[in-house]
């Protein structure tokens, strides 16, 4: 009876091992996975990026010369600066494009950052508690916004809505995809803000209103400035996302690549120029491996500014455990 | 180890997705001749093309086809590749393109012009402008002329609209009005013919081209061959008669291997059932003369 039961123990016991074993090894290479997909696809869209420097019939026409310096004959820069891939003398500038890029990612952060900063100090210090497991399910609610639904409501409403209201000749502009990608960027702003304000550890406000600081002036001078590594976190991953972001500016932002710094002018993005055009393109064609180019350069920005933003972050949170 | 496995794996989605491709086909009952017919290319087709497809399953039971859009060079590249049975296109194929087909598909390539398309040029219905030039056209939209007061309109600003460089109607207007100059760069890319047209009939100041089966909602103006010339509205009976002066042909592309379902298909949408489909859409049947010379 004695006997039996031991070997019972122990069989449960090797199994429980096995399947351990097991389950450790499922979840690594899962993980494993997905790290040699990315390093897979930055290798494939680089190499088809490639011809650029090595073959010679597509270096003629699109090389870095053509993507960044290069001006054709023309009196202003918005006739020098010329995205025309398809004509009878392809022209290949990025900078109309880098310049779009820049403008709605510019108008964003300017209307998602101070708007989420803002709404993850009143959440995280001056909400009811009540109130506060509204407000922030209800913010990151609209991280699942699907950005063709923002597109369309930018295309349809917002854009008719800004014209009239402020008389832009152009209906479709940087102001328009700018506030819309801002919708979409402030999930991001504010998430990471609001969880950076909340792990400020409890004696630092304790400290500040012990010293007779209203409310504001903690949450201004002493929880925001503790939480800024955690703010500036959220506006690098914002940035990424923005430059990154496709749909909503193809939709809303008039796709024009127009050399211009003026925000009422349409603009046209890196990443929307990769979307319309990768479809019809000639295989192996000069114009072919500089989208792909366009796209190796898009996933070196994005990666490098989300891991600076990781990276933030994750300092942060060792400072904190630390300190409370 | 893991490569070789990921590649496995990829294979095995490669081939899960070849098999979607023909779903009614595999339960069709005269089984493996009865493959899907795959149908891609120009957006200004692609509701014709629909139409077509509907109207000839009703009248064929058993043969299926599946109609894309994408734009007609994307429909070239994948008759090309060989990923499509026919491809859809708004423009003729380029001789280089002509070359890679047969090259490629090791076939003799085949042209069909199946209907008759006028490019319309579309203002907002507030416009003043009744008519213009194919010449004030071209300077339009490569941003020499800028304002309406030049071309007898209001004084503001002219906003363009245009297609994407992968659209047949994009090199057929470069082609053959702007006589293959660049657009201005302000000319703002819209997918499809129906996003022109929305923003137009949203946009006073607006211009656009397109097809002439969407025109709703905007206004198409007339076009002058010269300053001299009547202007000419893009009706059927001009179309037909070749005064107006931007028109097109519309072409199904195909290979001479192709099923013979996919060539009874063809030689249907030129009959009198299928210019009737044409029609029905909003765009004009071929001239008689077309009609037979194509068989």
């Amino acid at each position: 009876m004695n006997d039996r039961r031991k070997v019972d123990l122990t069989r449960g016991v090797k199994g429980r091992f096995i399947r351990d074993r097991l389950m450790t090894v499922v979840f690594t290479g899962a993980g494993w996975f997905a790290i040699l997909f990315i390093a897979l696809i930055f290798v494939f869209t680089f190499r088809e990026a490639l011809p650029i420097f090595t073959d010679p019939e597509v270096s003629k026409e699109a090389n870095l010369h053509e993507f960044f310096v290069k001006r054709v004959e023309g009196e202003t820069i918005e006739q020098q600066f010329v995205w025309q891939p398809v004509g009878e003398v392809p022209k290949f500038s990025f900078i109309p494009l880098i310049l779009g890029t820049l403008k709605a990612t510019f108008v964003g952060l300017l209307f998602a950052c101070p708007i989420g900063v803002a709404a993850a100090l009143f959440s995280s210090e001056f909400a009811p508690p009540k109130l506060r497991e509204w407000i922030k399910p209800t913010i990151e609610l609209l991280a699942g916004i699907p950005s063709v639904v923002l597109g369309f409501f930018a295309l349809l409403v917002l854009a008719s809505w800004l014209q009239n209201t402020f008389g832009f000749t152009y209906r479709l502009n940087a102001w328009n995809a700018g506030l819309a990608l801002g919708i979409a960027l402030l999930p991001v702003v504010f998430t990471i803000s609001e969880d950076g304000m909340s792990s400020v550890p409890r004696h630092y406000r304790e400290g500040s209103l012990a010293l007779g600081a209203s409310r504001f002036q903690t949450a201004w001078k002493v929880v925001l400035p503790a939480a800024l590594p955690a703010v500036f976190a959220s506006f690098v991953l914002a940035f990424g996302r923005a430059i990154g972001e496709t749909m909503i500016l193809l939709m809303a932002g008039g796709n024009a690549a127009i050399t211009s710094f003026s925000l009422s002018d349409p603009l046209r993005t890196l990443s929307a120029t990769i979307a319309a055009e990768l479809g019809e393109v000639v295989f192996g064609d000069p114009h072919y491996s500089a989208l792909f180019f366009m796209g190796t350069l898009l996933f070196v920005l994005t990666f490098v500014s989300n891991s600076a933003g990781q990276w933030v972050i994750g300092r942060m949170q060792r400072r904190m455990q630390g300190e409370s | 180890m893991k490569r070789a496995f990921s590649l496995a794996l990829l294979l095995a989605v490669a081939c899960g997705g070849d098999r979607r491709e023909t779903p009614a086909g595999a339960g069709a009952p005269s089984g493996s001749s009865n493959k899907a017919i795959t149908i891609k290319g120009s957006d200004t087709m692609v509701i014709l093309g629909q139409r077509f497809a509907e109207e000839y399953m009703k009248n064929n039971p058993g043969v299926v086809i599946h109609v894309n859009g994408g734009g007609s060079g994307t429909g070239i590249a994948a008759l090309i590749n060989g990923t499509v049975d026919l491809a859809q296109s708004s423009r003729p194929m380029k001789d280089g393109e002509k070359a890679d087909v047969e090259k490629k598909r090791n076939a003799q390539l085949n042209e069909t012009p199946v209907a008759l398309d006028a490019l319309a040029v579309f203002v907002n219905e507030s416009n003043k402008v009744h008519a213009l030039t194919l010449d004030q056209l071209a300077q339009i939209y490569t941003g020499k002329i800028t304002n309406w007061t030049q071309v007898g309109g209001a004084d503001a600003q002219i906003v363009l609209y245009g297609r994407e460089n992968s659209s047949g109607t994009y090199e057929y207007f470069k082609e053959h009005v702007l006589a293959k100059a660049d657009f201005a760069p302000r000319t703002q890319t819209l997918q499809g013919t129906a996003a022109v047209i929305n923003a137009v009939s949203r946009d006073v100041n607006g211009i656009g081209y397109g097809g002439i089966a969407y025109a709703q909602g905007v206004r198409p103006i007339g076009v002058k061959k010269d300053a001299g010339s009547p202007a000419v509205e893009p009706t059927e009976a001009n179309v037909a008669n070749g005064t107006y002066p931007v028109a097109r042909y519309l072409y199904f592309y195909w290979i001479s291997t192709a099923s013979p379902q996919l060539q009874q298909f063809v030689q249907w949408a030129t009959s009198p059932d299928g210019q009737k489909m044409v029609e029905n859409v909003g765009y004009f049947p071929l001239p008689e003369k077309t009609r037979t010379s194509t068989q």
